[in-house]
């Protein structure tokens, strides 16, 4: 157990190197240093940039010299002094920029799994216990719907709809009043109310795909020997639900958590950026657009690391859980 | 089909009241090419502390009459006829009618009979201890204390051979071979005392030195338990060792039924005989190529009235056979065949000129 | 009944009849009334997008400039004094800008009426981009316009643009559908094929690429698109970039699907059988494998075009003047406008219905293809 943990977290390590490779070289894909583009963007704005700042720029990062080097000079002092780089846009350093967002972002997909597994567990139950029933069927209507609808354009939908009804459209995670204001109980217990929203519009998809494994799941357990040798003893069939195919169907759920993950923060992406919430979403396009390179490799690597450890603790949880996968991984 | 001619006279039949009463069973299955006939008109009977051989080969409806016992076949079969248990102090129970959720049935199941299956492998969860799923078993039907299940399990594996059995109930499935495996399941399916134990092939799945010893084990339990055992198996080696009375089935019919030294020295349904011709025996002339029955086994959908076995048998009369059921009756004294070569069921099905009774 | 057979394939006289497998296939497929539908969706829109000028009333680019924003036109029978016409007609619109809202609102005008035509002359097109044609499928005679899905901010009409922008996201679909194949077929193929470090390598590799958010990493590969690419160069980048996040999920499908059907019983007994190679692959691995790649190639069509809904409408993708489903919802991302012309959604009522057709047909075809499934 203990040394399948280490060795999961050494490839969680090898895996978090891979992303910083992958997010360094997208920075530099693009034809001509950003050096250029950022002083040109500067001269463009009017405010021609010093010598001395690019001087800086050029000696921090390296520039005149080989790619690897590049890198090595870009992730020490991230790793070791979290410096994050320099937002052009900004003018500030990236890590401020992004602290709050990827709290925010944690938070709010965090909250978007549990919202997942609390509706579709349930509902998944009722749906396979009841097959070919019309709550079975209603139940695979809404996932069918709940999948093929992108969730930005559900995103719009509400805004519409409650632009028309309420004449208020709702967006962001705060009242106005605790926008800048700093942490306390107060703003916490508003950011809740603002969540269950887009909790819901990310979460829709999550759930209607996870209704539907586990729904499967529990077919197919249904019909496992194990399970008629429950019913044969004589465990009442409420019980026996619980205990056996449930209990069963449960671990390919926490393994999809490994995917679940990764589509919420795909798609809180862009719900966040229909919606404005101060997430990452947002701030990553921003830079995409306009080419603020280390906010947006900065940005995609904090996804992408957000991501990675969230599959590695579903990962260890499932080998807690699951004796076989504790055989096989531990052996 | 008149088949409940079970002569009153008959020594066997009359001495000892059944357990449980199989009565004109009809288990379909509806699949996607018409209507699979599991079990055609299944009357059998098993007797306190006896063992029933059910032989047969793969899908002749072996496994569904016995599952049907428990009310335990899949969800689309449709079951009808009577299965009654019987008591010593009370009326029976008809099976085939009890409600899913019906308190007497849970009772039934795992209580008055209990059951072991074929494959060991999958038999167990596999995400729950040994230790967990036996005493769920014992808490269900023998004690509502948790120490004293604990304690019976432990006896019941030290009773069915497992050594060590404290560690054992803490281990999972997957940590015992499939001999140790099917003993703790033999174990949890008789610790609740049922009155009869269903065995469908219960050693098919294990190598021949581990199906010994567990043959041997079940004979010695049924010894000092006094179950009755309903034993399933299309192997008549094993059916011969482990059983008093047998009843061949063949596309979910019983074709012949006979206590098991008669049936061997006089068959007398040339299915039966093709079953035997076709087991390999040591002391065969080597060289001497094994019969085979000729053809498969029909698949069962939308089944014609007329014998099963016609299209594959080797005495078969054709414009009989091929147009009406036989019946099955008494050929011989306690002994019960379905072949229109005996005059017997040619009477019984109101042919020929023997039309006396039915 | 004079002869027995004991081949139950055949007649036999026991009445058991054994489907053969595609014919299995099939019933199964009808049986899935829903899949039956959505297949003959699919296959119309396709035949329909591929003569999109000839559908379309109008070319997607023409400005109708009194008709900016106009809603949705209403076909009726009846007429303004409740007269019945078999021929069904539109009324015709007018606008003016409100003094209080500055919206512009537009009246019908119920005495004048337009016959709605079938095969009218309009604007001259190429079909299939060299047969030159002028007749369009339908239109209105005269002054009359016909926007059966409205028109957009710049007046051009709602129902022709869908029809274009259609054509695009479902080619682009399958483009980047069949560029993924190729490398989830090379990836997978040979980390099934080689095994050891090889597959190690290619399964560390699709780990990695699945456990990493697919919009962000579109969203940041589309940015190295360069501004001055041509639309159809665009095109086909945004269709390779879709692939390359997106071919893991079928080099696992075929990576699994080979190691297992190489380990299969019956393809054992059929190489003990001495069975050639050849044959082994055509007729036992081939049939078992290619329901399942049909299946998910089906399920991971959708995916293709919602990527690249999602991307052009964050401006990433496809850029205007292209049409596709994705620039098309462009507009509605101002909320006011939205509020006043709520026609503007309607290209994603399509992306939806075309999204569940593929996944109605997936199911169907999934279900129709497992063989323990009755």
């Amino acid at each position: 157990m203990l040394s399948y943990t280490v060795r999961r977290l050494g490839y969680m390590i090898v895996n978090l190197t891979l992303i910083s490779i992958v997010c360094f070289y997208i920075i530099n894909l693009p034809p001509g240093s950003f050096i250029e583009t950022y002083s040109t963007q500067l001269d463009a704005a009017g405010s021609p940039a010093s010598q001395a700042q690019l001087d800086y720029l050029t000696a921090r990062y390296g520039l005149d010299q080989p790619l690897y080097v590049q890198y090595w000079n870009w992730i020490v002092p991230l790793v070791t002094q979290g410096d994050f780089g320099y937002s052009f846009e900004w003018q500030q350093p990236v890590w401020t920029l992004l602290a709050d967002r990827l709290w925010l972002t944690i938070i709010f997909s965090i909250v978007s799994m549990v919202f997942v597994y609390a509706v579709s567990i349930p509902v998944a139950l009722y749906s396979a216990t009841h097959q070919y029933s019309f709550g079975d069927y209603s139940v695979n209507l809404l996932g069918v719907i709940g999948l093929a609808v992108p969730n930005f354009l559900l995103a719009l939908l509400l805004l519409v709809g409650s632009a028309k009804f309420f004449g208020v459209t709702p967006t962001g995670l705060y009242s106005p009043q605790y926008m800048n204001a700093p942490w306390s109980w107060d703003k916490f217990v508003d950011l809740l109310i603002h969540l269950p929203v887009p909790v819901v519009v990310v979460g829709l998809a999550g759930t209607a795909a996870t209704i539907r494994i586990l729904r499967s799941q529990l077919l197919d357990e249904f019909q496992k020997q194990y399970v008629i040798t429950a019913r044969a003893k004589g465990v009442p069939e409420r019980r026996l639900l619980m205990k056996y195919p449930f209990r069963v169907a449960l671990n390919p759920i926490i393994s999809t958590a490994g995917h679940l993950l990764p589509e919420i923060v795909s798609g809180s992406t862009i719900v966040a950026i229909v919606l404005g919430l101060p997430t990452i979403g947002p701030l990553l396009l921003r830079s995409i657009i306009a080419q603020d390179t280390y906010v947006a490799a900065s940005s995609l690597m904090m996804l992408g690391v957000l991501t990675v450890v969230g599959v590695v603790m579903s990962d260890i949880l499932l080998t807690i859980l699951d004796p076989r996968v504790r055989m096989n991984r531990t052996n | 089909m008149s088949t409940s001619v079970i002569q009153p006279t008959d020594s066997i039949e009359s001495t000892t009241a059944p357990l449980l009463e199989i009565k004109n069973l009809r288990v379909v299955l509806p699949i996607l090419e018409g209507d699979l006939v599991a079990a055609d008109g299944v009357n059998i009977q098993i007797k306190p502390g006896k063992t029933l051989g059910l032989v047969g080969e793969s899908g002749c409806g072996k496994t569904m009459t016995a599952q049907s016992i428990l009310q335990i076949a899949p969800k689309i079969a449709k079951t009808s006829g009577q299965i009654l248990l019987h008591y010593a102090d009370r009326p029976p129970t008809d099976i085939v009618a009890l409600g899913k959720n019906d308190p007497e049935l849970l009772r039934i199941r795992g209580g008055e009979c209990a059951m072991i299956f074929q494959e060991p492998m999958t038999s167990f969860s596999p995400v729950h201890t040994i230790g967990n799923q036996l005493i769920e078993a014992i808490l269900l039907h023998r004690t509502s204390d948790k120490k004293e299940a604990r304690e019976i399990a432990i006896a019941m594996l030290d009773k069915v051979g497992i050594p060590a059995p404290a560690e054992t109930l803490k281990k999972y499935p997957h940590h015992l071979s499939g001999g140790m495996r099917q003993r703790a399941m033999i174990a949890m399916a008789l610790s609740s005392r049922p009155r009869l134990l269903i065995a469908d092939e219960p050693t098919t799945a294990l190598d021949v030195t581990v199906q010994a010893q567990v043959l041997r084990l079940m004979r010695d339990l049924q010894r000092d338990l006094g179950m009755a055992i309903l034993y399933i198996s299309h192997d008549l080696g094993v059916i011969a060792r482990m059983a008093d009375e047998v009843a061949v089935m063949y596309m979910g019919s019983i074709v012949e039924h006979a206590p098991v030294r008669e049936l061997f020295r006089s068959v007398k349904h040339p299915y039966t005989k093709g079953l035997m011709g076709s087991a390999p025996r040591i002391g065969k002339k080597s060289g001497e190529p094994l019969a085979t029955i000729m053809g498969n086994v029909p698949i069962p959908i939308n089944k014609p009235t007329a014998c099963g076995f016609f299209p594959r048998c080797p005495v078969g009369i054709a414009g009989i056979c091929d147009q009406v059921v036989p019946p099955l009756v008494e050929v011989a004294p306690g002994h019960k065949s379905a072949c229109f070569r005996y005059p017997q069921v040619l009477a019984a099905a109101g042919l020929e000129s023997g039309t006396t009774n039915e | 009944m004079t002869s027995i057979t004991i081949d139950s394939e055949s007649s036999a006289p026991q009445g058991g009849r054994v489907l053969s497998r595609s014919q299995i296939f099939w019933s199964k497929f009808y049986r899935h009334k829903l899949a039956v539908v959505s297949l003959g969706f699919i296959l119309f829109l396709y035949a329909i997008v591929l003569i999109a000028e000839f559908v379309a009333p109008y070319d997607p680019f023409q400005r109708h400039t009194d008709h900016l924003l106009a809603p949705p036109t209403a076909i009726t029978f009846f007429d303004a004094d409740g007269d019945f016409h078999l021929r069904p007609f539109v009324h015709a619109l007018k606008n003016e800008l409100n003094r209080e809202t500055f919206q512009r609102e537009y009246m019908v005008d119920t005495s004048v009426r337009y016959k709605i035509s079938l095969f009218v002359e309009g604007e001259p097109y190429n079909l299939f981009g060299f047969i030159p044609m002028d007749t369009h499928f339908f239109g209105v005679e005269g002054d009359g316009k016909i926007f059966l899905a409205g028109t957009d901010t710049l007046g051009r009409d709602l129902f022709s643009r869908m029809l274009f922008g259609a054509r695009t996201s479902l080619f682009v679909g399958l483009f980047g559908l069949a560029i993924g194949f190729g490398l989830g077929l090379f990836f997978g193929g040979i980390s099934g094929y080689f095994g050891g470090a090889v597959d190690n390598f290619v399964q560390r590799l699709t780990e990695f690429l699945q456990s990493l958010p697919t919009l962000p990493l579109w969203m940041a590969l589309a940015a190295l698109v360069p501004p001055h690419w041509t639309p159809i160069q665009v095109y086909f980048g945004i269709s390779t970039i879709l692939a390359v996040v997106g071919w893991t999920t079928l080099a696992r499908v075929v990576r699994g699907k080979l190691l297992s059907l190489r380990e299969e019983d019956y393809v054992m007994a059929a190489k003990v059988s001495g069975v050639s190679e050849a044959k082994i692959i055509t007729n036992h691995l081939l049939p078992g494998f290619m329901s399942y790649l049909i299946v998910h190639l089906t399920l991971a069509v959708p995916q293709m075009i919602l990527g690249e809904v999602a991307l052009s409408f964050l401006g990433l993708g496809l850029r205007p003047p292209a049409v596709s489903l994705g620039t098309l919802l462009i507009d509605s991302q101002n909320i006011q406008t939205l509020v006043f012309s709520p026609w503007l959604l309607v290209p994603g009522g399509l992306i939806i219905i075309i999204v569940i057709a593929f996944s109605f047909l997936g199911d169907g075809l999934r279900d129709a293809a497992d063989p323990y499934r009755s």
